[in-house]
């Protein structure tokens, strides 16, 4: 008998042999229902390959076929609206072809081959084309323009390039070499996409989140880890950024979740009007989605997916955020690899590689000019976030993250318990960026940004440190100032750093709202200062009033006083 | 897949409950194996790991006396399934399929392989139906709805297990339509299974039931097996008989230590705590598998009782399963010694989807009500250990408030003993609480709230 063979299965591993020629991460196709698998590991004939799909059922000295290529992502028109596997198979394609449940061996491409795409070319016959320009473009979706670009990889004098309706595997022209020139290109997941250069962080990633536009706002192609215990609502924050941040396209990726949440994503984001252009959200969504209880080495590779597509949109010149939810799944499923390849493990069991790894995920973010005439600038910000085991932020995967992140937005329990949403942590989260984007909320949000910023912060730092005190001898025994003090940070943390997902009027905040409001309240608690300074007592203090007019100004979706 | 059986005679190693055959012809992973030694009760087997030199078949039985040599090893070519069927209502089976309850073995309707593959996320339907359990603290402020998984967050010597036969014997569907209740029992003891059983057989319930009882004293392995087997019938009956299935399944902690306890006997490299790294994925196949599917009647939802070890919320058990499951229900041993029943804190509970399940399906204040009776309860709480240092008389008078608050609120609202409360009836106690308050201590709840209130109020 020539070729592979299957030499021995166990779990999500299967070796493989003779493969000599094999190279690692190579993709291949493993047993008769031709499961998908990469190598990862190569012995002499002997390949060790991780398999995406349930290997039960799989025999003995069943076939191995191997395909010369690395997992690649689809890159191309259509992408926007679809729901992918970590593999990049879009998973209605898969419910059309095996119903409710997910079988194996099933092979759907990620792009549609029989949908249509009219394409106006906006490159010239002649020219010489480097990668990363422009050949023409595709209207995606209603208000996303699809640029088609010269791949990477490619570069010579256009010969022929056509307008008209394609199929994303047709030719729409060709280069004087021969290159065929399609809308669809592949790119290996676990290579970056190069940029001419990397821009620096200085425009922030507007969230619509006071509490993170206030006070840990992070820049524009940023990264931010965004650990917490469950029931911390991180699920419910990825979701507020998807749907009210500044970026131009979404991609979400659902990395070893729960299916019910995907299923309110699934349900929820087709409905959901896209603020600035009154379309569904969708149509400007990526959603890659593998559950917890689908293959582990999927889940492994479908954050790999999620940044391929992020970066395919920044070289068009989008601005793109990335959600991971989570990446702790992620380590997980490292972890577990790593264990059947019975590798030396690190801390906790998890790979020694794992600090390594999850750096060059982070470093995939970023603002860049994209190759490519034009000097198109594209970012990708990368929001990730992290399931630490008993909210323990101490242990091996959110500590590695800390490392590379830009900011850290750190979701506490106890806030959670006592309903304060989003469950912010002030005193653990940072952003380093924050320097680097003042300017622009000085300009946008309103004069003083940066005084009202420390101010709030030293106000919070003070009620801390009271409220330890007043835990001792009881509110009644503090000085006036220090109750005003106690009775402003309240406020801070109600209409300030709280915010309700939930209300309509408040789901997302301009940034002009939430500088009004940080204003009111830091007035209010000037005034006050001075009326006690001036022989006042708490009791002429009107919390009352500024209680009502906050409350109105939070009511109001822009923020506009009554 | 379903092959033809082979027999080998002998095996060539055994090493507790893994035994190892090295001339085995193309086994298949996850191969169901008959062993059968001369003298001794049949065992059965999986195969969990193939090699040109060596099939490892892991053992379900225990192994004490296996003599590899003498042992006939038959692989019989398919891979474990399970008997679903709606004939299989009303019956008890071993965590291993044997029946229990002196009847034949079920022929039944299909056989579905026990380790099921996953449901596609598209096609999943966002549960949002509410389920009125009777009980205030979950129908209130933990609202469970239909196909969600909430477990019950216990602890040695506290009454999960009585709490999940109250929900089971008291839930009830709105409309009247079919349901079913799978309870799977994993590694109890027989006073626990025989308690829960009694309730059971004093209710109608029974009919409508199926029960896999995995004991003590019964094989390891078969912890693994009874609630996969459980849950193909739970898919069978509610996407293909469109029933509304409830699964109740005691003790998840049980099932990890089973799980940790093959992971060692495979020489696996463990995790946290001995844990093997693959738990958070293995209990995801188990609780991923509740769920309402797009274009089906019924749904599977799932209420998991879990023994915290040492009450302990971060270890890794409970930890695992409060990341995957949809919200928990914690048990409190301090309300437990007062007396109270069901002994829930709802501090650290959480439904995930009561979003979904409340307002119209309940009343259109509901979330602002339980915001408010979070934040008041949870004001009192921190009073209490204020009150602890400084005396009840040092505390300002809001806090002194939301302490008497949060003493009546444990005493009528969490507590209610045997009886069962309709929705309306658990609203109206908070919405009674509440009143007892002035409204500068009540932020969260706005002016046409209480019109509403008022309104209705006036109507009734």
């Amino acid at each position: 008998m020539t070729g592979a063979r299957v030499v021995r299965a166990a779990g999500a591993l299967v070796e493989a042999s003779p493969l000599p020629q094999a190279a690692l991460y190579e993709i291949v196709r493993v047993g008769r229902r031709r499961l998908l698998g990469e190598v990862i590991r190569i012995q002499g004939e002997v390949a060790t390959v991780q398999v995406f799909e349930d290997t039960a059922g799989l025999a003995l000295e069943e076939p191995v076929e191997s395909t010369g290529a690395p997992l690649q992502a689809e890159l191309g028109p259509g992408l926007l609206g679809s729901v992918l596997d970590g593999t990049g198979r879009p998973l209605s394609r898969l419910a059309e072809q095996e119903g409710n449940f997910l079988s194996t061996g099933t092979v759907a491409t990620t792009l549609d081959r029989a949908r249509r795409w009219e394409f106006t070319p906006s490159a010239k016959v002649g020219a010489r084309l480097a990668a990363g320009d422009e050949l023409g473009t595709v209207v995606e979706n209603e208000g996303v323009v699809h640029r088609i670009l010269v791949p990477p990889d490619v570069s010579g004098v256009l010969a022929e390039l056509k307008a008209g309706s394609y199929s994303v595997e047709e030719e729409v022209g060709r280069l004087q070499d021969g290159t065929a020139l399609r809308l669809l290109q592949r790119w290996p997941v676990r290579v970056p996409r190069p940029v001419a250069r990397w821009l620096p962080a200085d425009r922030p990633f507007v969230t619509g989140q006071r509490v993170f536009d206030f006070l840990f706002p992070v820049a524009e192609g940023g990264s931010v880890a965004v650990p917490g215990g469950f029931g911390t609502g991180k699920t419910v924050i990825e979701q507020s950024l998807a749907k009210h941040s500044m970026a131009d396209i979404v991609v979400y990726v659902g990395c070893g979740e729960r299916g019910n949440e995907m299923a309110d994503v699934l349900e929820e984001f087709p409905t959901l009007e896209d603020p600035r252009t009154g379309r569904s959200l969708m149509n400007r969504t990526v959603l890659v989605v593998n559950t917890s209880n689908m293959p582990v080495a999927a889940r492994e590779a479908s954050v790999y997916l999620g940044l391929t597509i992020a970066e395919y949109y920044r070289d068009m010149g989008y601005r793109v955020a990335l959600m991971a939810d989570s990446l702790s799944r992620w380590a997980e499923a490292l972890r577990e690899i790593g264990s059947l390849l019975r590798e030396m493990p690190g801390e906790e069991g998890y790979p020694t590689s794992l600090g390594n790894r999850l750096g060059k995920l982070f470093e995939r973010a970023g603002r860049a000019t994209a190759l490519g005439a034009g000097g198109r600038e594209g970012a990708v910000t990368f929001i990730s976030a992290l399931s630490p085991p008993g909210g323990d932020f101490s242990e091996p995967v959110t500590q590695a993250a800390l490392r590379v992140a830009g900011a850290l937005w750190a979701l506490d329990a106890s806030l959670a318990h006592q309903r304060q949403f989003p469950a912010v942590d002030w005193e653990t989260s940072y952003s380093l960026q924050a320097a680097d984007v003042m300017p622009w909320f000085e300009q946008h949000g309103g004069a003083e940004w940066t005084g009202l910023r420390r101010e709030t912060f030293a106000l919070l730092q003070r009620d801390r440190e009271l409220r330890e005190v007043a835990g001792l001898v009881g509110p009644d025994a503090l000085e006036d100032q220090d109750r005003l003090i106690l009775e402003t940070a309240r406020l801070l943390r109600e209409f300030l750093i709280g915010q309700s997902a939930y209300d309509p009027a408040d789901a997302s905040s301009p940034v002009t709202k939430t500088w009004r409001l940080a204003d009111t309240i830091l007035r209010f608690h000037r005034e006050g200062t001075a009326a006690l300074a001036g022989g006042g007592t708490m009791a002429t203090v009107d919390v009352g009033g500024v209680r009502r007019t906050l409350s109105a100004l939070r009511a109001s979706p822009e923020g506009t006083p009554t | 897949m379903s092959g033809t059986p082979r027999t080998y005679a002998g095996a060539d190693s055994a090493a507790g409950p893994l035994l190892t055959v090295s001339h085995a012809h193309r086994a298949v992973l996850g191969e169901w194996v008959r062993i059968a030694a001369p003298g001794q009760p049949a065992r059965r087997g999986q195969v969990i790991d193939v090699s040109r030199g060596a099939t490892v078949v892991q053992v379900f039985e225990d192994t004490v006396g296996l003599a590899p040599a003498g042992t006939a090893v038959t692989l019989t070519g398919d891979i474990a399934r399970a008997v679903v069927g709606e004939e299989l209502l009303g019956r008890v089976f071993a965590g291993s399929g044997a029946p229990l309850d002196g009847l034949p073995p079920p022929v039944g309707s299909a056989r579905r392989a026990a380790w099921a593959a996953p449901l596609n996320p598209v096609c999943r339907r966002k549960p949002a139906d509410f389920i009125e359990t009777g009980i205030s603290a979950i129908d209130g402020m933990n609202t469970l709805v239909r196909g969600q998984k909430l477990p019950i967050f216990s602890g040695a010597g506290l009454p999960g297990l009585e709490l999940a036969a109250r929900v089971v014997a008291d839930a009830r569907t709105t409309h009247g339509e079919p349901f079913a209740v799978i309870f799977v029992a994993v590694g109890l003891t027989q006073r626990e299974t025989q308690h829960f059983l009694q309730r059971f057989e004093a209710s109608e319930a029974l009919a409508r039931s199926v029960f896999y009882l995995n004991r003590t004293g019964d094989p390891t392995i078969e912890r693994l097996l009874a609630p996969r087997l459980a849950l193909a019938q739970a898919e069978y009956l509610a996407f293909e008989r469109g029933m509304q299935v409830l699964v109740v399944l005691a003790d998840a902690t049980n099932y990890c230590e089973a799980l940790r306890e093959l992971g060692a006997a495979r020489e696996e490299i463990p995790g946290r705590r001995g844990y093997p790294g693959y738990m958070y994925t293995d209990l995801a196949t188990i609780f991923e598998r509740a769920g309402v599917v797009r274009g089906a009647e019924g749904s599977i939802t799932q209420l998991p009782i879990l023994s915290m070890p040492d009450d302990d919320i971060t270890h890794p058990i409970p930890d695992l399963t409060g990341y995957i499951t949809e919200g928990q229900i914690v048990l409190s041993r301090e309300l437990d010694r007062r007396g109270v029943f069901p002994p829930i804190d709802v501090l650290p509970s959480l439904s995930r989807l009561m979003g979904a399940g409340i307002g119209a399906g309940t009343a259109p204040d509901h979330r602002r009500w339980s915001d408010q009776l979070y934040a008041v309860y949870a004001q009192g709480r921190e009073a209490r250990l204020t009150a602890a240092i400084v005396g009840e008389s040092g505390l300002p008078p809001a806090d002194r408030r939301a302490l008497a608050f949060t003493e009546r609120f444990e005493k009528e609202f969490i507590d209610q003993g045997d009886t069962r409360r309709t929705i309306g009836e658990t609203l109206e106690i908070g919405w009674t609480l509440l009143e007892t308050l002035p409204r500068e201590d009540l932020h969260r709840i706005p002016e046409e709230a209480w019109a509403r209130r008022a309104g209705r109020g006036a109507a009734t």
